[in-house]
């Protein structure tokens, strides 16, 4: 067992769940969607990320752009919220729920797809 | 040292080391910002607890993190709040520092710059599209040719074992930017990496001062790139035969060639000044020497220079005498023991009555001592000295001996002659066969018109691809007298400045000297001497039919549609 396969593996995984985590509930219910959960998503998606840097391997660089553009797409809803609460004079209605939802919706699929990744990996790998 | 494969990009590489550094400024941030969202802010106005937003944590986390420090924004902050911004402050300074410092450490790490040279150098080379000559060390005999062939417009890829030389290639100026490599050449990957085996590569110029390296370059030139000419340099018999025996063409050991060119002096002063003059490096003037007189000869030092020397003089049937600490192999000269620096030993040599000296010990300052004591002890001497150290240079030029023998130069002056006109070489091998009063007037000739400054030597072929405007006339059938050819495109009663040496023929003819009347051929190719200016109007000439009808014709041909149907009318009306 590698240490370094075990901290990988987990954040990858993490990025993707708590992605799902704030997904799921009625896309434009803010109640349903909690900012924490958001916020964490962000920062371990960015790990992510960052580990990722420099894995020489073809699977490596796919993993890299995945992790990308979830990053891009996480980070989009929450300037769509901080725009939502502190700039437009509506406040945080359903319609802006729904595009931070659904912003984050397809942060969740690039996720997947980088489990796929590593799923996949592993299998090639098998040991 | 091995470059990487060209998908591992710098940045990558850069980014990898960077990922501990990365992760923990993501985690101080993210911290930070978590931190001050809960936090409790003041009460409001209605006794409400209050905190700050994801959206103002992190704006207040980003200036105070980068030190910007606006102040508390956009409410005062409450002690709660307080206490946690001064771990955050610590925190985040932490973070910097050290990422900062990783920054830097990889930056001035010697392996990550020498990646980063070989990747630009591998880029450059890969990116040169014209031909270039690959030069494997970077010492005073290459730093010469590379001088030499930059001026005449060649692109130039150094290979140097020296970290200092390669310095030295960048603040040379040259014209085309020099792709430079600190490697050893004896590596054959590196040889590649260099472009040996490039499309583009005209020549392998082996020059190190190291016989077995260039052995090494020599077979690998041999083996990976066969159709590339390679040019070694070899200081000892061995080295030289050895790469002989597998056919490397151009094998140069400069104290044989000078040897060579000694028994042309002393056989054929006015050959050998003429041989000089043509070969010379571009941009200098050749000086002039008295001619080496016949009669007794001293030599000090029987090394490998030595040697040759004995050997060209022995051709010439020169009696010399040679002085060294050892005896020599062969017993029939007559040889002094001791040291040519003290007067007893020259004067044992007979060094009254000679009329020449040759110091070629290995020391520099022996060579000089053994010169100025003989010169005391006789004024007239022919004083030839060998120069081993370029750096030397300073003593030997305020030391006014007749000739200097500078290995490096020699080495330089051989390589251009091979390289930049082959045709010479068949040339000066007629010229030695000729006897010296015609040596000695094309000599006259030549730099009458010339002067002594080095001229420009080069080669032109009649063929459809060099000189397509003649080639055509040649294929109607016209034909082109020399003296008509060689005149100025602007002014035809103008002669054009330079001269043809030699012709080559199709039909394997050669013609010394070709008389003005002489009629070109397609096929032929033509070694012409003359000025720089000279060279790009006769290669006008050869290309540009409107050049080549005026030249030779006098008459200017109409160009576009509309002169060429007047011309027609009035050749028509003239014609009745």
């Amino acid at each position: 067992m590698n240490l370094e396969k075990v901290i990988f593996g987990f954040f990858i995984v993490l990025a993707a769940t708590l992605n799902f985590g704030f997904f799921v509930g009625d896309i434009d219910n803010p109640a349903h969607h909690d900012i924490y959960e958001l916020f964490a998503a962000i920062v371990v998606s960015l790990i992510a990320t960052v580990l990722k840097f420099g894995d020489r391997t073809q699977i490596g660089a796919v993993q890299l752009s995945t992790s990308l553009a979830a990053d891009l797409q996480l980070i989009t809803a929450a300037m769509v919220w901080g725009y939502a609460v502190h700039v437009s004079p509506a406040g945080l209605t359903p319609e802006m729920t729904a595009r931070i939802v659904s912003l984050s919706g397809g942060a969740l699929f690039a996720n997947v797809v980088s489990v796929v990744f590593l799923i996949s990996e592993t299998i090639m790998q098998r040991r | 040292m091995r470059p990487l494969p060209r998908h591992h990009s710098i940045i990558f590489l850069i980014l990898r080391r960077l990922r501990t550094p990365l992760i923990l400024l993501v985690v101080i941030m993210a911290v930070s910002v978590l931190g001050l969202t809960l936090a409790p802010g003041l009460p409001d106005e209605q006794g409400r607890a209050t905190s700050l937003s994801f959206f103002h944590a992190l704006y207040f986390i980003s200036y105070t993190a980068t030190t910007i420090g606006f102040g508390e924004i956009p409410f005062d902050f409450s002690n709660q709040q307080r206490l946690w911004v001064i771990v955050c402050i610590y925190l985040s300074v932490i973070g910097w520092a050290y990422t900062l410092g990783t920054v830097f450490a990889i930056l001035s790490d010697r392996s990550l710059r020498q990646a980063i040279n070989t990747q630009r150098f591998l880029r450059a080379v890969r990116h040169l599209s014209e031909p270039f000559y690959l030069v494997c060390g970077y010492g005073e005999t290459g730093r010469l040719i590379c001088g030499a062939l930059d001026r005449l417009h060649y692109r130039v890829v150094v290979v140097e074992i020296d970290d200092d030389k390669i310095g030295e290639t960048e603040l040379q100026n040259y014209f085309a930017d020099v792709p430079a490599l600190c490697a050893d050449a004896r590596n054959p990957e590196i040889l590649k990496f260099a472009g040996l085996t490039h499309p583009q590569c005209a020549g392998v110029l082996a020059l190190t001062n190291d016989d077995g390296a260039n052995l090494a370059i020599a077979i690998a030139a041999h083996l990976l790139a066969p159709r590339v000419p390679a040019l070694c340099r070899a200081e000892s018999r061995e080295a030289a035969a050895n790469m002989a025996s597998f056919g490397t063409r151009h094998i140069i050991d400069p104290f044989e060639k000078f040897s060579e060119y000694f028994a042309l002096a002393l056989h054929s002063p006015a050959a050998w000044q003429l041989l000089i003059w043509l070969t010379g490096l571009p941009g200098t003037t050749v000086e002039r020497h008295r001619d080496p007189p016949r009669g007794d000869w001293v030599l000090c030092g029987h090394g490998r220079f030595g040697r040759h020397v004995v050997e060209a003089m022995e051709r010439e049937q020169m009696p010399v005498t040679i002085i060294d600490r050892e005896a020599p192999d062969d017993f029939e000269h007559r040889w002094i023991q001791g040291d040519g620096t003290g007067a007893p030993a020259l004067q044992a040599a007979g060094i009254g009555r000679a009329v020449g000296l040759i110091a070629a010990t290995g020391s520099d300052v022996d060579n000089l001592s053994i010169a100025i004591t003989a010169r005391q002890l006789n004024r007239n001497l022919f004083v030839i000295l060998r120069q081993n150290q370029f750096a030397n240079h300073a003593l030997f030029d305020a030391f006014d001996a007749d000739v200097t023998m500078v290995p490096s130069e020699i080495i330089a002056h051989e390589c251009l002659a091979i390289l930049n006109t082959p045709m010479l070489v068949p040339f000066l091998a007629e010229m030695k066969t000729r006897d010296e009063r015609w040596c000695q007037e094309l000599l006259q000739r030549l730099t009458g018109r010339f002067g002594w400054g080095v001229p420009t030597v080069w080669s032109e072929r009649v063929n459809v691809s060099r000189a397509p405007a003649i080639y055509r006339r040649l294929m109607r059938g016209a034909s082109v007298r020399l003296e008509d050819l060689l005149r100025a495109p602007h002014r035809r009663d103008e002669a054009l400045d330079c001269e043809v040496l030699f012709i080559d023929r199709d039909d394997d003819a050669h013609l010394i000297l070709p008389s003005p009347s002489t009629e070109i051929r397609a096929g032929d190719e033509l070694l012409l001497v003359g000025t720089l200016q000279a060279r790009s109007e006769f290669a006008l000439t050869l290309s540009n039919e409107y050049a080549s009808h005026y030249v030779l014709t006098g008459e200017e041909l109409p160009r576009g549609r509309v002169w060429k149907w007047l011309t027609r009318r009035r050749a028509e009306a003239e014609r009745g």
